[in-house]
């Protein structure tokens, strides 16, 4: 069982749902990664999703694409970014997901990426320009050694989420709103909506997750409410950190972790 | 290729998109198929093509050029003459009549040099749509022209400020804008690219081109042309004018933007200079650092300016069945101020690309001898870009 599963497992045992931060890696620099980290674990977080930066992050808002432009420009290497989790993981055993876009795998080769992230300690992947139409080799690669998290939308077929769930695992990622990451309109009838058709097809056989626009601690409530098993948090991080003296980063992630966290407590 | 299955040319193409798109793509896949064959759709779009877009062009023996050179006679397929300038007419139309099929009724667009933005937003008007344009921030500079052009035709155009302010900018920016709107917006993809079946579609539309050469050229010559020459940056008139050819004997070469050389890494050559890679929702070559981050391209032609490459072409360079060359900003003045001066023709900066090469093969080749290039566009939009540059190597 890999780390996702099993803290799924054990926060349906306490009655929880899970909430899910997801920072870039390397933004501003990797020493606010670290406290970002820490702030996070202290603060509760369940599962940390750590952006690897693209040069045409085409899924994501401006608060995640200037950070992606930021941790480019500040160096961020693969190789480096590895090194980062290695020490992420001597601190904690949270699990961990990395998001990026998929000519990163690809151009390295899927199962050498694979590989050498499972051996850093990463637990799974979300790729948000992966279909599942083109992702026979990825997933052959990922096959028992981490898990691969797909995207599906309020405008996801019933026929799509079918085959969507079975190649997931680990949760699935159910965006929110029509539009990219950060975007904030509001909690939508369509994604409450959508929240209940997904349960309802996949019927607890995998997790389900919402994410894009999801930033205060009413936005985590209401989505728990409607159903969801986890709710993930990102460019509200990302303005966070970005406002954030180095000093105080620890401190504040946590105490914005927690107010999240507790929306999370059934 | 015919109709590529599962949208792939060998292993390129293919739909690497966000989930949001796929009822979009799969909708506008129906309706493309349904369409593409449909009797009342094919003849509209035919009267459009000949009545407003001034089709079919003219094949216009470059007989000064040619005999300066000294060999093989070369002929230039005029598709500056269309409306608006260039080829991308063609491919407009074509889309935006299917977008009015569809019901849509918000067209976006990306577009390099302006040519795609100006066709786009001139397609709509004559259709009665109303439509929406990114450019890079870089490219509104220098095409200043493009974009009032765009605004007179009551287009919006949105400057586009992030990564390197070009066309890849700018397709990423309306691929963002069509992910919130994908509900009553149909993306207008200007060139061979993106995700299937885009690539196809705007294949299909151009090769209005290829065929009109065919039967021209069987006029002239009564076979196809020995060599067929296009310019290659997403490569939409170069694949309208390969595709009808391929089946033939001709020689067929696509010219990249080598900007300041191959190894200036100041340059828009994807297949001379690439790697296979995923942009753009599609698998083919492109200009990408060892970490497969997408680097930034050059080209004195904003059109030209874009690190990928339709499918189709990878596929065509890994078959052998095209070859790929490259001509350098100088050499493609150079081309330009030919071709202006012997033919009274100014031609676009992209279109001189062609040009450039044709004049190396022609000076190796028979009198006997045939070669077509497809003359993309006009250049009256380059004529700034093209003083500036004389300027600054002090040529005037």
């Amino acid at each position: 069982m890999t780390r996702i599963k099993e803290k799924f497992a054990e926060l349906k045992a306490k009655k929880e749902k899970a909430l899910i931060a997801y920072i870039m890696a390397g933004f501003p620099n990797e020493k606010a990664t670290i406290s970002t980290v820490r702030g996070l674990v202290k603060g509760g977080a369940d599962i940390i999703e750590l952006g690897f930066p693209f040069s045409d992050p085409l899924a994501d808002g401006p608060v995640i694409q200037n950070a992606s432009t930021i941790s480019l420009e500040k160096g961020t290497k693969i190789a480096k970014f590895f090194s980062l989790v290695k020490k992420i993981r001597k601190e904690t055993d949270i699990p961990l997901i990395l998001m990026t876009y998929t000519n990163i795998l690809y151009h390295k080769g899927y199962a050498k990426f694979i590989s050498e992230a499972k051996k850093a300690g990463i637990d799974g992947f979300i790729l948000p320009d992966m279909s599942i139409e083109e992702s026979k080799e990825y997933l052959q690669a990922a096959k028992n050694k981490a898990d691969t998290i797909f995207l599906i939308s309020p405008n996801t077929s019933n026929t799509r989420i079918q085959k969507i769930s079975k190649a997931s695992s680990g949760f699935l990622y159910l965006v929110a709103v029509f539009g990219t990451t950060g975007v904030k309109t509001g909690i939508k009838k369509y994604t409450l909506d959508a929240i209940k058709q997904v349960k309802k097809q996949t019927k607890g056989k995998i997790p389900v997750g919402i994410g894009f626009g999801v930033s205060t601690p009413e936005d985590v409530k209401k989505y728990i409410k409607a159903g969801a098993d986890a709710v993930i948090v990102g460019s509200a991080y990302l303005k966070l950190i970005e406002k954030t003296p180095q000093t105080n980063l620890e401190s504040k992630i946590a105490s914005f972790t927690k107010s999240l966290k507790k929306q999370t407590i059934l | 290729m015919k109709y590529p299955k599962n949208g792939r040319f060998g292993e390129f193409g293919g739909k690497y998109i966000p989930e949001t798109l796929v009822p979009a793509i799969e909708e506008l896949e129906e309706n493309y198929l349904k369409f593409k064959n449909d009797k009342k759709f094919k003849a509209e779009l035919d009267y459009y093509l000949k009545v407003y877009a001034g089709r079919p062009t003219p094949l216009y023996y470059a007989k000064n050029l040619s005999e300066k050179i000294g060999g093989a006679k070369i002929y230039l397929k005029r598709e500056d003459l269309l409306h608006g300038g260039a080829h991308k007419i063609n491919n407009t139309l074509g889309q935006a009549l299917l977008a009015k099929k569809m019901n849509k009724k918000r067209i976006i667009a990306e577009t390099g040099a302006g040519q795609h933005g100006v066709a786009t937003a001139m397609a709509c008007a004559a259709l009665g749509m109303k439509s929406e344009v990114y450019m890079g921030y870089r490219d509104t500079i220098r095409q200043k022209q493009n974009v009032l052009r765009m605004n007179m035709l009551g287009c919006k155009v949105h400057p586009v400020k992030s990564g390197s302010k070009t066309l890849k900018d700018a397709i990423n920016e309306a691929i963002r804008d069509w992910i919130t709107n994908v509900e009553n917006t149909y993306y207008l993809l200007g060139s061979a690219v993106g995700p299937h079946p885009y690539p196809v579609m705007v294949r299909d539309f151009q090769s209005v081109i290829g065929n009109e050469i065919k039967s021209q050229m069987k006029k002239i010559n009564n076979k196809t042309p020995d060599t067929v020459i296009a310019c290659v940056g997403g490569g939409s008139n170069a694949i309208g004018t390969f595709y009808p050819l391929v089946d033939s004997n001709s020689e067929i070469i696509g010219v990249e933007a080598a900007g300041h050389g191959l190894k200036s890494k100041m340059h828009s050559a994807t297949l001379s200079a690439g790697s296979k890679g995923v942009l753009h929702g599609m698998m083919t070559y492109l200009l990408q650092d060892k970490e497969g981050q997408v680097t930034e391209t050059h080209s004195i032609s904003a059109g030209l300016d874009y690190p990928g490459v339709g499918p189709e072409h990878s596929y065509y360079k890994d078959t052998k069945r095209v070859k790929y060359h490259s001509a350098t900003d100088a050499e493609v003045i150079d081309a330009f101020l030919l071709l202006t001066r012997t033919e009274g023709i100014i031609p676009a900066l992209e279109s001189s690309h062609a040009i450039a090469e044709a004049v190396k093969v022609a000076r190796k080749s028979k009198k006997s001898e045939n070669i077509v290039v497809t003359l993309s566009g006009r250049g009256d939009k380059d004529i700034e870009e093209v003083q500036n540059y004389l300027n600054k190597h002090d040529k005037n």
